[in-house]
């Protein structure tokens, strides 16, 4: 039987999802939609994906158990290393299998959106590997927010476009990039970071990403004698590591999932980007989901310390997570998140990603059992976040 | 029948369209500019609905919506706007927006609202023609409204005869791959594209739109089809002459 946390053929996830694009993009995405699978399952890809995964990407990434953070949280808590990855995070797993994807059909020129820059330095990367033509969209905010990206990803060979419009914000990254696939229908293709967009762009990326839950289950049996924890926890912009670390876990109710938003400034105080908390259902680039929005359905502008979870939606995946209660929704404020990330640093010697610190930052409000065993999806690596991180240093 | 539907019986070339956004560059400004470009001679009207993230539309209009967001617009503004003027204008209107603000506003009150307030036409973009089947068809014809459709370069013969089958005013022919905005003249492949749609002899109206920006791209795309929507470059007019010189712009076209 098929999990009704797969997407159906229109993709959908209950009521979340499916593909509301202008017809402007109609064949660019139908294209994908009747080769994605194919592609995905043949044998040659598996193998060139596999084969990347493990020798230029670094994988299997390890499954730590950090004995300092368990000690002064209780149960076991293990952290999964992603942000041992090259590129420094999760995002290169789906740009690994996308630019597989788009070479596979022909295209010639990249596309893509970033928010904090990992994304697009992910993208930037595989098409330096691939030869390819690569344009980053990128909010004009966050070029500004995100320096050290944005030179990675010149030097990568890749033209980074400012995104002028709206918020200047990742929103609007997306947005641009949208519009410059209607403009480029044939050659083009537009490699999504996260599991948000038309169908089949929310169940590609997820299928991308499940390679992270796919090592959590062998590495906790070799650990443990078990495959499943009892909590993963990770955090939720789009939701795309989120959906990996989920991933294999989906259908096995007694594994509990957290997904993990950022409050800014708190969740009442119109300075956050709890989307869960925050949003109604709307349809935002291309998909139905849960979108922060005012009662005319205009969209409404996020905030984060952390510019990867600054985004107005989630993927349509989590909102049916959320909806049927299949995994819990917490959130993290900006202040939250950088006393996890000091905490981190200081007692296991990692300094993780702004955005991966909001995961961590729930350990302390949850109720943790001496025998529990926990994955936190340490999503990304922290050198990005570290002009915030030294304006927050105390002596 | 309709007001389109009867302008389309009488008359079926050189059709001129125009759109605007509302609440631009004054909030107060929709009805002066629908009465000046129904006294102008234009045969029908688009009413922009101002959206935060118009996937569709290039700078002039995002610009656009954005001013008038900015000053407050809003659906019920709009159809306070247009209830104001029902008596009185004749030229058929078409609301043109994104699918989320009629979602957001509830899909049974924006219905409602449009039969009262005389739109008989919507464009949405982005509501796809999958939806539109299973969601939308039975509520629209429940009001009276007509849905239309757009098509492109790319969309295959198959799925523009679908769409002509669910059309009965216009389907909107976008001129090129791309966004909204003025781009020049029209190119040999545009024309060879308006020429394979014709000769499919559809039962639609064939109006085109998305680049359309002078006399000269009007009265070149109106050879092919029964004519052409003019927006971004009147948005622009509009933000440079104000809504006083409306005869001005529309003579330039039309005369």
């Amino acid at each position: 039987m098929k999990s009704k946390f797969q997407a159906d053929k229109n993709g959908y996830y209950g009521q979340f999802g499916g593909a509301f694009i202008p017809e402007l993009l109609y064949s660019n995405v139908k294209e994908l939609e009747d080769n994605y699978l194919k592609i995905i399952e043949s044998e040659a890809f598996q193998k060139e994906y596999k084969y990347l995964l493990k020798d230029y990407v670094g994988r299997p990434t390890p499954l730590y158990l950090a004995p300092r953070l368990s000690e002064k949280y209780g149960g076991h808590i293990y952290l999964k290393r992603e942000d041992l990855n090259h590129t420094g995070a999760h995002k290169v797993n789906n740009t690994i299998g996308q630019i597989l994807i788009a070479k596979q059909l022909g295209k010639k020129r990249i596309i893509a959106e970033t928010g904090a820059g990992q994304h697009g330095v992910a993208t930037a990367t595989v098409c330096a590997l691939m030869d390819l033509e690569c344009i980053i969209f990128m909010g004009e905010v966050d070029i500004k927010r995100q320096a050290p990206n944005v030179a990675r990803m010149k030097m990568l060979g890749a033209k980074v476009v400012p995104a002028k419009s709206g918020s200047k914000t990742l929103k609007d990254a997306t947005n641009e990039a949208m519009r410059n696939w209607i403009g480029n229908p044939k050659d083009t293709y537009y490699l999504i970071g996260s599991v948000v967009g038309p169908h089949p762009y929310p169940d590609m990326v997820a299928r991308l990403q499940a390679i992270i839950s796919e090592e959590i289950k062998w590495q906790l049996k070799e650990h443990t004698g078990k495959e499943n924890p009892d909590t993963v926890i990770a955090c939720v912009g789009g939701g795309s590591n989120a959906a990996g670390a989920f991933y294999h876990y989906l259908d096995e109710e007694n594994v509990e999932l957290i997904a993990v938003e950022a409050a800014g400034l708190g969740v009442d105080s119109g300075e956050s980007a709890a989307t869960s908390r925050l949003g109604e259902v709307g349809v935002l680039h291309g998909s139905k989901t849960i979108l922060m929005q005012d009662e005319y359905g205009q969209v409404i502008e996020p905030y984060s310390i952390s510019a990867g979870l600054d985004y107005p939606g989630i993927g349509p995946l989590h909102a049916f997570l959320n909806e049927s209660d299949r995994a819990i929704f917490m959130n993290a404020t900006d202040q939250e998140a950088l006393d996890a990330a000091f905490e981190l640093t200081r007692l296991e010697g990692i300094i993780p990603a702004l955005e991966t610190a909001h995961a961590l930052a729930v350990l302390g409000k949850m109720k943790i059992s001496k025998d529990q065993v926990i994955v936190v999806n340490l999503s990304g690596r922290g050198d990005k976040d570290l002009e915030i991180y030294i304006k927050n240093l105390k002596e | 029948m309709s007001k389109l539907k009867e302008l389309f019986k009488n008359k079926s070339t050189d059709l001129c369209s125009v759109f605007f956004t509302s609440g631009f560059p004054e909030l107060s400004d929709t009805t002066k500019i629908i009465e000046g470009l129904s006294k102008n001679g234009v045969d029908f009207i688009e009413v922009g609905m101002p959206y935060s993230d118009p996937l569709a539309d290039g700078l002039t209009i995002q610009e656009s919506s954005s001013r008038a967001l900015a000053k407050g617009i809003n659906l019920d503004i709009i159809f306070d706007q247009l209830k104001s003027i029902k008596n009185s204008n004749n030229t058929p209107l078409v609301l043109m927006g994104y699918l989320n603000q009629m979602l957001r506003y509830g899909e049974h009150k924006f219905c409602e609202q449009c039969a009262a307030s005389g739109i008989e036409t919507v464009i949405l973009p982005d509501l796809p023609m999958i939806e539109y089947e299973t969601h939308y068809k039975a509520l629209f014809a429940k009001y009276g409204i007509s849905n239309v459709f757009l098509v492109t370069p790319q969309t295959s013969e198959e799925r523009i005869r679908k769409i002509d089958s669910y059309t009965d005013t216009f389907i909107y022919v976008v001129a090129s791959a791309s966004i909204t905005g003025a781009k020049g003249e029209i190119s040999q492949a545009q024309i060879d594209y308006f020429e394979r749609i014709k000769a499919m002899n559809l039962k639609s109206t064939l109006i085109v739109g998305f680049g359309i920006s002078n006399k000269s791209t009007f009265n070149t795309v109106c050879k092919y089809v029964n004519g052409a929507i003019i927006g971004s470059a009147f948005v622009k007019f509009l933000d440079q002459k104000g809504v006083d010189k409306i005869d001005e712009f529309v003579g330039e076209i039309l005369n």
